[in-house]
């Protein structure tokens, strides 16, 4: 939260500003801990994927699931932004209870997520996919849309869009791909893209879903700088990861899920020198 | 943790309650309404005996027919729309066979093999029936069943193989311009008429408190053998190396394979069983019912959509009993309403199936 | 990246030629075949305005369409049933009161002709809103079996006895069972004129025509300037939906047919976009079965069956799903091709050879091919069967089209949804350099993973 206000270096400013918009609303944390997770509880058939999972992530921090395989993780992503309904527990979001709220409000209340493979709409061009992020646009009427007086107003707020959409391209390094049905793009690509997309609606936390996985170790730089960079503008940050060392290099926080529960949290040292973790992961897969 | 859980709870009986509520509301006063009409002698018992008879037929030549939809559904994932004018050709093969044999030397050999196009000869002159002419009705049985295996190989491996990987719908908009293809075919070849097919059949009347329920030769005839089909298809499925694997694919296609599974080779079963089931259920339908038109299986399909739907898309046993559930909506629905909406109210209790248990009935229970 | 976007890419006019150029063809192969079957000019005209109806009311149905399953992904396959309400509420509200003893069993509301076609679009959006409301969660398939099902419902309930007819604001009205209804109101075209009270200068028009059609030329100038109206009324649709998709709203309508998920995380209310977007496109057409059927003088519940849903889904694949313009051409393709041209082709023959009875039934159709190798009956009967054949052509343009062509004719094309183009603003561009590789997409460090073309499902 203090470092929230600081720009960082040129890019990020320029970013921030553009964020600024007239349907803008910044980065809004009033919270020390902007999402807070009690006892989340979900069984499918038989299997309890998460079993009481509780932990909260801290304003601006870059916060680290980790846990072997079949942990929970991507469950606990699923219930926090509402993909699934959870049987039991809470999930608070800058103070209000949003547990079991449909994914569009969740998004709306800022937190949005990326997904593992990354779902990109392939038959829209990046910039249509782009432009689709931003909250309550006007034009999203379907009456401001087609009426003739009133799609003026839409057309000038697409063209506030738009400018914010190419910093932001340009921001990420993808404005030469920016025409191209995003189908056609790399992986990284699409990993690029959906990160910029989820930016653009405008959150103040991000979850992101192994953003890594398939990515070169070139782009992987780029994107862990783009991370840091929008963290030190105050966006919180919470991460699940296969790749411990990157975890362990650039999370401050990391939390250890096993069997559903957090097996526990702490510095990457803390978690390092955890007898539990290891054993979790040499006893749970290998 | 307790508030949460009120909460939520709460919340899901906001949605599911009401619905509940207003179900039981409807389903009582429907009862009160029969009952009320059983006491002041409006409705007869005699009369629900019949609907209650005639529902039942109904649905099991829907469920019969229902099997082979269920399964072409859960293990090649479409669903497909051509299965209605599968039963009508299993139908016209069987019936140009049973007028044929019953008929050979007595009328044209090409208006018998035309079932009788143009009131060109008549089922009730040649006396066709179960106990009248036994053998062309095995016979048109045994053909409509193979017949329509064969329609429904040639169609697999012609159209829906090439496009197996293009996904559900396509196959779907696919099956539907074989349906039209089908069934105007068979129009431009039996013609439009509708046409009397069996003599009228001999019946037993049953005394049931206030009068009497007839029950025919032919319901007799339906009864057997929907229910030793619908027997022997179970024991396949749960004693054959074939069932396991036909349950293996509808659960997960590609870990069927992964497996090695031969999955052509169940696809192929697939089509034997389900065509043969749905052909011999389309004769069945026309022994029964005693008239044979080339829209007879369209307008039958929806109603085996629903009961497919309505039992969980992929169980035998829910398309069969959605097929009961279904016949006897439609036949005893006009206790109530008018017969025009006889039809309407199956569509309605399987819209209201998809609203509350979207799954079906025996759902996540594969072809088992 | 296909043949014909390269056509449509050389047509001058673009789009719009395109469709001009195609409707041209149509025309001009209609009028030939007429001078061919002898016609007179009177002959002539009638079958222009018969095209040209079609050519409307196909292409306006498959643009609805194509809102529903172009941009939404909504496999609506009951069309003719929000046609069909549409039709009966605009006749219940605009029919002329019951008067005992006149033609008509039962009257209407006797409103205006303008009030009751927006209670038809209105009643169709509502029946389109009781459907989706619950079946919008459902899956595609399941969807198309609810749609399906409340079509044939709804054609049922106007079947039904108990609707022929019943008490409304204390006045005989009813939807007429299955002997149909008469549409007795003011007929469509007077209505028009006479509202901007142009009618005596229609009439005028009507009369100088004397000149080319000599005798009660009222009958042709009706059809052809009701087609004409139809024309007009597919611009109005294609405006209307050309605008609905290039905008934000048609940009989420595009995000939920790639994937709804994705969509709804980015805080988009789905359903409530899926359901507007559904009540629209039902209110289109609940239009244009009341746009179709109003100059017929009656209706019959039983044209609505199921086939004519088939037609327009025909059509839009023909076009390619997704696209305005494709829906209008794949509209006037299907009507001037398939749905119109058997028909003229069966004219066609008979008025060449007026005198040769078709055999009755198939029986005696193939007798004489098997017995003497004689194939002239078979002929005759395939001739005499066109209508039904017509489906079995149709069927089977689907299974080709499905096989080889599933994007459609104009192949895979993309309509920007924005109200803007998205190229850089003029501003930001002259900013940056200028160096930004165009279309090349692998240039950004070759990133890859395994899968790179998963992006080709089509839900």
């Amino acid at each position: 939260m203090s470092d929230a206000s600081q720009p960082v270096d040129e890019v990020a400013t320029k970013v921030d500003e553009g964020a600024l918009g007239s349907f803008a609303s910044g980065v809004q944390t009033t919270e020390e801990y902007p999402l807070r997770v009690e006892g989340l509880r979900k069984s499918f058939g038989g299997i309890t994927a998460v079993d009481g999972a509780t932990f909260q992530v801290e304003s601006g921090s870059l916060t680290g699931l980790i846990g072997p395989n079949g942990a929970g993780k991507s469950t606990t992503f699923n219930l926090i932004t509402g993909m699934i309904k959870p049987d039991a527990g809470t999930v608070t979001f800058n103070g209000e209870d949003i547990t079991g709220r449909d994914p569009h409000e969740v998004a709306n209340r800022g937190m949005v997520r990326t997904f593992q493979i990354a779902r990109e709409l392939s038959e829209m061009t990046v910039l249509e996919n782009m432009m689709l992020a931003p909250q309550r646009q006007r034009g999203e009427e379907l009456w401001r849309s087609v009426l003739p007086g009133v799609r003026n107003d839409v057309r000038e707020q697409e063209e506030e869009l738009l400018e914010r959409v190419w910093e932001v391209l340009d921001f990420f390094d993808i404005d030469h791909i920016a025409e191209e049905y995003a189908g056609n793009l790399s992986g990284g690509q699409r990993k690029l893209l959906e990160m910029a997309r989820a930016l653009l609606t405008d959150p103040d936390m991000l979850l992101l879903d192994e953003p890594f996985a398939g990515v070169n170790p070139t782009l992987e730089k780029k994107l862990l700088k783009h991370i840091h960079e929008l963290r030190e503008q105050g966006y919180t940050f919470l991460l699940v990861e296969h790749d411990m060392d990157l975890i362990m290099n650039n999370c401050e926080h990391v939390i250890v899920l096993h069997q559903g529960r957090v097996l526990t949290e702490g510095t990457p040292n803390d978690i390092r020198s955890n007898e539990e973790v290891i054993e979790a992961y040499l006893g749970g897969n290998v | 943790m307790g508030i949460a859980e009120t909460y939520s709870r709460g919340r899901e009986f906001a949605i599911e309650r009401p619905f509940a509520l207003v179900l039981g509301v409807i389903a009582a006063y429907l009862l009160g309404d029969l009952l009320l009409g059983l006491v002041t002698g409006q409705t007869q018992f005699a009369d629900i005996g019949s609907l209650v008879w005639d529902g039942l037929m109904r649905g099991l030549v829907i469920g019969l027919a229902g099997i082979g939809l269920s399964m072409t559904y859960s293990i090649l994932n479409f669903a497909n729309f051509s299965h209605g004018d599968y039963i009508t050709a299993g139908a016209f093969s069987g019936w140009s066979t049973t007028y044929l044999l019953a008929g050979l030397g007595r009328a044209d050999i090409g208006a018998l093999v035309l079932v009788g196009a143009g009131g060109s000869v008549y089922g009730g002159t040649l006396g066709i029936g179960m106990l009248s002419t036994p053998l062309a009705v095995i016979a048109g049985i045994v053909v409509a069943g193979g017949f329509t295996i064969l329609l429904s190989l040639a169609v697999d491996r012609t159209i829906f193989k090439p496009i197996r990987d293009e996904g559900g719908i396509t196959l779907l908009i696919t099956s539907i311009g074989v349906a039209f293809a089908l069934r105007y075919l068979m129009q431009f070849v039996f013609g439009s008429d509708v046409r009397g097919t069996t003599a009228q059949p001999p019946s037993v009347g049953l005394y049931l408190v206030d009068g009497t329920v007839f029950i025919d030769a032919h319901d007799i005839t339906l009864l057997v053998i929907a229910s030793g089909l619908m027997l022997g298809v179970h024991l396949l499925l749960q004693r054959t190396k074939l069932g396991k694997a036909m349950r293996a694919m509808a659960d997960n296609e590609d870990l069927a394979r992964i497996t090695g599974i031969p999955t052509e080779r169940v696809v192929r079963s697939t089509w034997i069983i389900g065509g043969g089931l749905t052909g011999i259920a389309g004769y069945m339908f026309i022994l029964w019912k005693g008239t044979l038109g080339f829209n007879d299986g369209w307008l039958l399909l929806l109603l085996i959509f629903a009961a497919v739907i309505l039992g969980g898309i992929g169980s035998i046993y829910g398309a069969i009993t959605g097929g009961l559930v279904i016949g006897l909506t439609a036949s005893m629905s006009v206790l109530w309403i008018p017969s025009a909406f006889a039809r309407a109210a199956a569509f309605v209790v399987m819209i209201v199936i998809l609203l509350v248990k979207p799954s079906g009935l025996f759902s996540g229970r594969s072809t088992a | 990246m296909s043949v014909r976007d390269d056509i449509a890419a050389r047509m001058p006019g673009g789009d719009a030629g395109l469709i001009v150029a195609t409707l041209a063809t149509a025309y001009i192969l209609y009028v030939l075949a007429g001078v061919v079957l002898g016609y007179d000019l009177r002959g002539q005209l009638n079958s222009l305005a018969t095209l040209t109806f079609y050519i409307g009311v196909f292409a306006m149905l498959s643009l609805a369409l194509n809102l529903h399953w172009g941009y939404t992904g909504l496999f609506n396959i009951g069309i003719v049933g929000f046609m069909a309400v549409g039709v009966y509420v605009m006749a219940l509200v605009s029919k002329p009161l019951y008067v005992a003893g006149g033609a008509a069993q039962v009257g209407g509301l006797g409103l205006p002709l303008i009030v009751g076609i927006i209670a038809g679009m209105v009643a169709a959006a509502l029946l389109g809103f009781v459907v989706a409301l619950p079946a919008l969660r459902l899956r595609a398939d399941y969807l198309a079996i609810v749609t399906i099902a409340m079509s044939e419902i709804v054609r049922f309930s106007f079947l039904s006895g108990e609707l022929q007819q019943f008490q409304l604001l204390g006045t005989r009205v009813g939807f007429g069972g299955g002997s149909g209804l008469i549409l007795d109101f003011v007929p469509p075209l007077e209505a028009l004129f006479r509202s901007v009270g142009l009618w005596g200068v229609y009439l005028g028009f009507v009369d100088a025509t004397k000149v080319i059609v000599p005798t009660n030329p009222k009958p042709v100038v009706d059809g052809l300037i009701y087609g004409l109206l139809l024309l007009a009324g597919v611009t109005v649709f294609f405006w209307l939906l050309k605008r609905t998709g290039e905008s934000p709203f048609g940009r989420v309508l595009k995000a939920i047919r790639e994937d709804e998920d994705v969509a709804n995380a980015l805080g988009k209310d789905t359903d409530r976009f899926k359901i507007k977007s559904f009540m629209l496109g039902c209110a289109l057409m609940g239009l244009a079965g009341i746009l179709w059927l109003m100059p017929q003088g009656a209706v019959t519940p039983n044209f609505f069956r199921p086939r004519v849903t088939f037609f327009i889904w025909i059509a839009l694949i023909i076009g390619g799903a997704g696209s305005n313009t494709g829906s209008v051409l794949g509209g006037a393709t299907f009507a001037a091709l398939l749905y119109q041209g058997p028909r003229y082709f069966q004219n066609l023959v008979t008025t060449v050879l007026p005198n040769l009875d078709s055999p009755p039934g198939f029986g005696q159709a193939v007798g004489p091919l098997i017995s003497q190798l004689d194939p002239v009956p078979f002929l005759l009967y395939t001739i005499d069967s066109i209508r039904q054949l017509q489906l079995v052509v149709m069927g089977l343009v689907l299974i080709w089209l499905m096989h080889n062509r599933p994007e459609g004719l104009l192949g895979h094309r993309k309509e920007t949804a924005s109200v803007i183009s998205l190229s850089r603003p003029k501003a930001a561009a002259a900013a940056t350099d200028g160096g930004s590789a165009d279309g090349d997409v692998q240039t950004d460090g070759g990133v890859d993973v395994a899968d790179s073309n998963g992006g080709v499902d089509d839900e």
